[in-house]
């Protein structure tokens, strides 16, 4: 059996996080790959706690959700402690927006970072919303889970018209800052 | 030419898949976590000549299905557990007067409206005994996305062929995830249509079988093609007229329900996984079923035998297979997002043979691998 690449993306309602999800889901497709994407929101649209599961993999995807995180992204406080409960391997990266997240879980295991997301999309790119893809661009940077080629073509896929420069200045962004973290 | 693989949901596989069976009317009332079906079919249907209305409520949509197929047009709704609630007292009339329907219930956390956004598999025994009085009913239960589309046209033969209504119950999680999917080429799936009648209008009787070629079931003219058809919720002759004329009536309800028994086979699928030499079984079925599959391979790399049997056809409800595992395994579990319904069919069938034991989770979250796992090495512990 293939190992599969288990990726939690978390936050709040209006932070983008499903989309996100669907994208990186696609970009696996795009090589061929199996995924599976799924989702947790409250009925408000906006605030509320949420989250977007991706399942990658070469085979077979038995269980579609995240029974065994690689990688858990948190985007706000709300998702900080619950979405981080079943980390339970060392080898887990866990990380954390250093602008919007203030509180942070007692975490036995996991290795643990806090990078700029909200920061760089609000001062380099003027756009708050964003640090979604940014964030993206991190992930594909840090653990190549798909490649930068693949990830472009699945966020320009699923854009508005209009906003493929920003999206793809975003992406680099976030590749840059996967960077920063010495592995 | 290779096929394009998609990433959709489950609710958009749904659309597809009603539109490959032929569906040609929609009604509903948008209820989370089924709206995406109905968005998809207002987008899609008029381009297939179909006809999609949003109803005034879910009452009026069951309704106007039911309206919709006696003009002889295949048609669905899709809903929710309240409004499936709602939907009820028309599901019955369908259900008597034999008029094929597929109703799509996205369960969600209940009772009443409950947890709109979260997930729940509490409405099994609803989806059989929900309106009142013994009727036929079929309710199928997919578990993927690609499964989701194949069920979808399978909902619709079974319904068009056997005249009964058919409940299509997904959950939250397999509605609203993504995978990927291949469509199926026109004519790799087979399509079915109603039986209509070979005799002259003024000969025809709605629920009449006695030239029918197919057993127990009565072809079906079409509203406005000049046969005289009435339906009626009291116990009718075979002409569609009431009647108090007690043989008669438990006859009738003898050959509705007794479509059941006869094409039971034809409408029952499960999937049978690592059952060969399984000294523990799991009973699974929706969203559960990936999760104890998961199960079983984590627990078989421990050591512990465990197998998988995932009930795809719910109702009508087949025991043997259960009684066959029942009789070679040391216990079996179900795992369901609810307090415990299937549990009470894999009990009946078991007859004792073995012990079953529940995995349950009303909190909204989708019941964990691990959950079945804990549970199975719990209980080995004490054998």
């Amino acid at each position: 059996m293939s190992k599969n690449t288990e990726i939690r993306l978390s936050g709040e309602g209006g932070q983008g996080l499903i989309l996100a999800g669907v994208i990186l889901a696609s970009a696996a497709l795009l090589e061929g790959k199996n995924a599976a994407q799924s989702q947790y929101y409250g009925p408000e649209s906006r605030g509320g706690i949420s989250k977007s599961e991706v399942v990658i993999s070469d085979g077979e995807i038995i269980y579609p959700e995240v029974a065994d995180p690689d990688l858990v992204l948190v985007l706000s406080d709300v998702a900080s402690i619950p979405y981080t409960k079943d980390v339970r391997r060392d080898d887990t990266l866990v990380i954390f927006d250093s602008g919007t997240v203030k509180k942070f879980p007692d975490l036995k295991h996991g290795r643990i970072y806090k990078l700029p997301f909200t920061m760089t999309a609000h001062d380099k790119l003027g756009k708050p919303f964003i640090a979604n893809i940014i964030a993206l661009g991190t992930i594909v940077g840090l653990i190549g889970v798909v490649s930068k080629e693949s990830i472009e073509k699945a966020v320009l896929a699923r854009v508005p018209k209009g906003t493929e420069e920003l999206n793809k200045t975003a992406l680099l962004e976030g590749f840059e800052l996967a960077k920063t973290i010495k592995k | 030419m290779e096929k394009k693989a998609l990433l959709i949901s489950g609710n958009e596989s749904c659309v597809e898949g009603a539109l490959y069976a032929g569906v040609q009317f929609y009604a509903g009332y948008p209820i989370t976590p089924s709206s995406e079906i109905a968005e998809g079919l207002a987008k899609k249907l008029p381009k297939y000549g179909g006809v999609m209305i949003q109803m005034e409520d879910e009452i009026a949509s069951m309704g106007a299905i039911i309206g919709a197929s006696l003009t002889g047009k295949k048609s669905m709704t899709a809903t929710s557990g309240p409004g499936f609630s709602l939907k009820q007292e028309n599901l019955g009339f369908a259900s008597f007067n034999e008029i094929p329907c597929v109703i799509v219930n996205v369960m969600r956390g209940g009772p009443s409206t409950g947890a709109p956004t979260g997930p729940s598999q509490g409405d099994v025994m609803q989806a059989r005994w929900g309106t009142h009085g013994d009727h036929p009913i079929v309710a199928l239960a997919p578990n993927s996305i690609p499964e989701i589309f194949t069920e979808t046209v399978r909902a619709f033969n079974i319904s068009e062929k056997y005249r009964i209504p058919v409940v299509l119950l997904l959950d939250e999680i397999i509605s609203h995830m993504r995978e990927k999917i291949t469509f199926p080429e026109k004519g790799e799936l087979e399509v079915i249509d109603r039986m209509k009648p070979t005799v002259p209008p003024d000969q025809y009787k709605p629920f009449d079988v006695s030239n029918s070629p197919l057993p127990l079931v009565p072809p079906m003219a079409a509203y406005g093609t000049g046969y005289r058809f009435h339906v009626t919720g009291l116990n009718h002759r075979t002409d569609g007229f009431p009647t108090n004329n007690g043989e008669l009536i438990e006859k009738e309800l003898h050959r509705i329900m007794g479509k059941l028994d006869l094409y039971k086979k034809d409408m029952f699928r499960t999937e049978a996984y690592m059952l060969e030499d399984a000294e523990i079984g799991i009973v699974a079925f929706g969203s559960s079923a990936r999760a104890a599959k998961y199960a079983v391979n984590e627990l078989r790399k421990q050591g512990i035998k465990a197998g998988m049997l995932r009930y795809i056809t719910l109702w009508p409800f087949e025991g043997a297979a259960i009684e066959m595992l029942a009789q070679k395994v040391k216990f079996i579990v179900v795992p369901e997002l609810n307090m415990g319904q299937l549990i009470l069919e894999v009990e009946r069938a078991a007859q004792g043979r073995t012990k079953v034991y529940g995995v349950n989770r009303v909190n909204i979250e989708i019941i964990h691998p691990h959950d079945i796992m804990e549970k199975v090495k719990e209980l080995s512990h004490g054998i």
